[in-house]
């Protein structure tokens, strides 16, 4: 979209987009790693914590923000990965990396289910559809104590050292850095596949189906497809879940966890990969501070915040911080 | 001359309320035809049905030969069949460029790639450049759609049809709130479209059709009541009473 703007100034953004984009997604999320651990050098499960949810805001950006699809269900493929890494890890696969392709796949799988379901229908319907698809696997989780440990959780699962060389220990140091890596890989990857032709049609869509499905696109196996990518995404944050807390649950399926999610969505800003990243960390910072200083009192300010950007930031915190860039730097800033 | 499309027998009923009536004709490579007709004659629903926005009660519907009846829009647009609206359907948040390069990246099959670039693809780019040039819209290529004058959202709704390069073009009206001085940039645009294929245009001004067209069909109460040279069109009793039947009816709720 910047070809013009690109090719009229020299030096780091005479380089194509997606190349701008990848530099950028790295330094960001390094930028992410520093500020954190000197804010909370003793609490890296917080940190941890943080960016397994933020994979799950991000899946549900892909469906929300660039398909237009209204879903309270995200967390059920994100929770589903979350099982299936525990179950694996305890069967005996027990490499953190394997694990995390088992989380992905599993993620993948609940993502194309959820998604014939959920995207054949629209508007309330649909709302109501993703309702019911989180529940149902909320109730499987509790009922298949075998897999899933009821309501005691899923414990005892305790991947091997990564690479065969760093031990997961308890200060968290291995976690932290796998999962650092982990989400800037996955920034990486998401931010060339949100402007491939793939992404772009799932925009259009967006916009107007009709008008898509008048240019001879076929809207139902498009979304399926991008409801795969998301639950494989959602699969990540999962996978890194179970791997670093060891244990699984069943606040991960939570109708509760699908209606945050959405809320970090749109404090941050849906229909943006950075503004849904954005959001996940500075609402858990932010819920983690409050949470601490006022215990009795912080859902009511975190109540009263979110009424207050919602009605001065309607597009989200992203959009605020993104025009506040471009003034100061008179250049584009990636939306 | 080959048959692109062929309609026999097309009927539509909203419950009793007949609305197309045992339309038939053909559309033959080179043609241009215009379709008229007083307000609420079914036009539009005779080009939903032939597009497949919706699905007529009886009769069947040929697009080069092929039964496409029951086929889905996609499959129609696919092979050659492509509409404009006649109130705009664009992509709202995407750039002027962006709505061009879609379609072009489904024509050419790229659409589902997930990992390479889309509208700044250079053949991709080569392709939008070239349309917006033909509508001199050249300069807005990377202006949102919110921001463009209703006549240039009219002209992106044609470019977006154009790079489908279509077989068949069904024009609904393309000239509709395009400023009249810019009216021409339609025209010429279509004017510039190769000469085999069929174009099918619905239009009010009759100038218009009468400059565009080498035939019109006229609708009135759903059905077919003329099929001829624009000349013979203005002469014809049954024509001239059914427009002076819909001034007589003015004062009716219009039925769209």
């Amino acid at each position: 979209m910047t070809g013009t703007a690109a090719s009229r100034s020299k030096g780091l953004s005479s380089l194509p987009d997606w190349v701008r984009g990848e530099a950028a997604a790295l330094a960001l999320v390094a930028a992410f790693a520093l500020i954190g651990y000197g804010l909370f050098p003793d609490d890296l499960a917080l940190l941890t914590r943080i960016i397994a949810i933020a994979c799950l805001v991000l899946s549900l950006d892909l469906v929300m923000g660039y398909c237009g699809v209204i879903t309270l269900g995200q967390a059920a493929l994100y929770g589903t990965s979350a099982y299936a890494v525990g179950n694996a890890c305890i069967a005996g696969i027990t490499d953190p990396v394997a694990l995390l392709g088992v989380g992905i796949v599993a993620g993948a799988l609940t993502g194309i289910v959820s998604g014939m379901l959920i995207t054949r229908f629209s508007g309330l319907p649909q709302l109501v559809i993703s309702i019911a698809f989180g529940q149902l696997v909320a109730a499987l989780a509790n009922k298949l104590s075998a897999f899933t440990g009821g309501s005691d959780g899923l414990s005892g699962i305790t991947p091997s050292a990564l690479f065969g060389v760093f031990d997961f220990d308890l200060v968290g140091n291995t976690s932290f850095g796998f999962s650092l890596a982990v989400l800037g890989i996955v920034m990486m990857l998401l931010l060339r596949f949100v402007r491939s032709p793939f992404g772009l049609m799932c925009r259009g869509i967006r916009d107007d189906a009709l008008r898509a499905r008048m240019i001879g696109t076929s809207i139902y196996p498009r979304l399926i497809a991008m409801y795969a990518v998301s639950g494989a995404v959602a699969g990540v944050g999962g996978a890194l879940s179970a791997i670093n807390v060891g244990v699984v649950g069943l606040d991960s399926v939570s109708f509760e966890l699908s209606a945050e999610a959405l809320v970090m969505l749109v404090v941050g800003g849906a229909g943006s990969l950075w503004g849904a990243l954005f959001g996940a960390i500075l609402f858990q910072i932010f819920q983690h501070i409050v949470g601490a200083a006022s215990p009795f009192q912080w859902m009511t300010i975190v109540g009263l915040v979110l009424v207050a950007i919602t009605l001065f930031a309607p597009k989200g915190l992203y959009s605020v911080i993104r025009r506040g860039l471009m003034k100061i730097g008179r250049s584009r800033v990636p939306s | 001359m080959t048959d692109l499309l062929r309609l026999a027998d097309v009927q539509m009923a909203f419950g009793g309320l007949r609305v197309t009536q045992d339309v038939s004709f053909t559309l033959r490579a080179g043609d241009r035809v215009g379709l008229i007709g007083p307000n609420g004659a079914g036009k539009t629903t005779l080009v939903n049905l032939v597009t497949g926005n919706l699905r007529p009660t009886a009769g069947r519907i040929l697009l080069q030969n092929e039964d496409i009846t029951h086929s889905s829009i996609a499959h129609r647009v696919r092979h050659g069949l492509v509409r404009t609206f006649q109130i705009t359907r664009l992509f709202r948040t995407l750039t002027v460029a962006d709505n061009v390069a879609l379609p072009v990246l489904q024509r050419r099959g790229l659409a589902s790639r997930v990992m390479s670039s889309a509208t700044e693809r250079p053949e991709v780019r080569a392709e939008w450049m070239e349309i917006l040039g033909l509508l001199g819209l050249e300069k807005r290529a990377y202006d949102p759609i919110d921001v463009l004058a209703y006549g240039e959202q009219r002209l992106v709704e044609i470019a977006i049809a154009l790079a489908l390069k279509p077989k068949v073009l069904l024009l609904d009206e393309p000239a509709a709130g395009v400023p009249h001085e810019e009216s021409h940039r339609v025209l010429d645009a279509i004017a510039a479209l190769p000469r085999d294929i069929a174009i099918l245009m619905i239009e009010h001004d009759i100038d218009l059709v009468f400059r565009f067209a080498n035939r019109v069909l006229v609708l009135a109460n759903g059905a077919l009541i003329f099929e001829g040279s624009p000349k013979e069109a203005t002469l014809d009793d049954r024509v001239r009473s059914a427009y002076l039947g819909s001034y007589a009816d003015a004062r009716r709720p219009a039925q769209g």
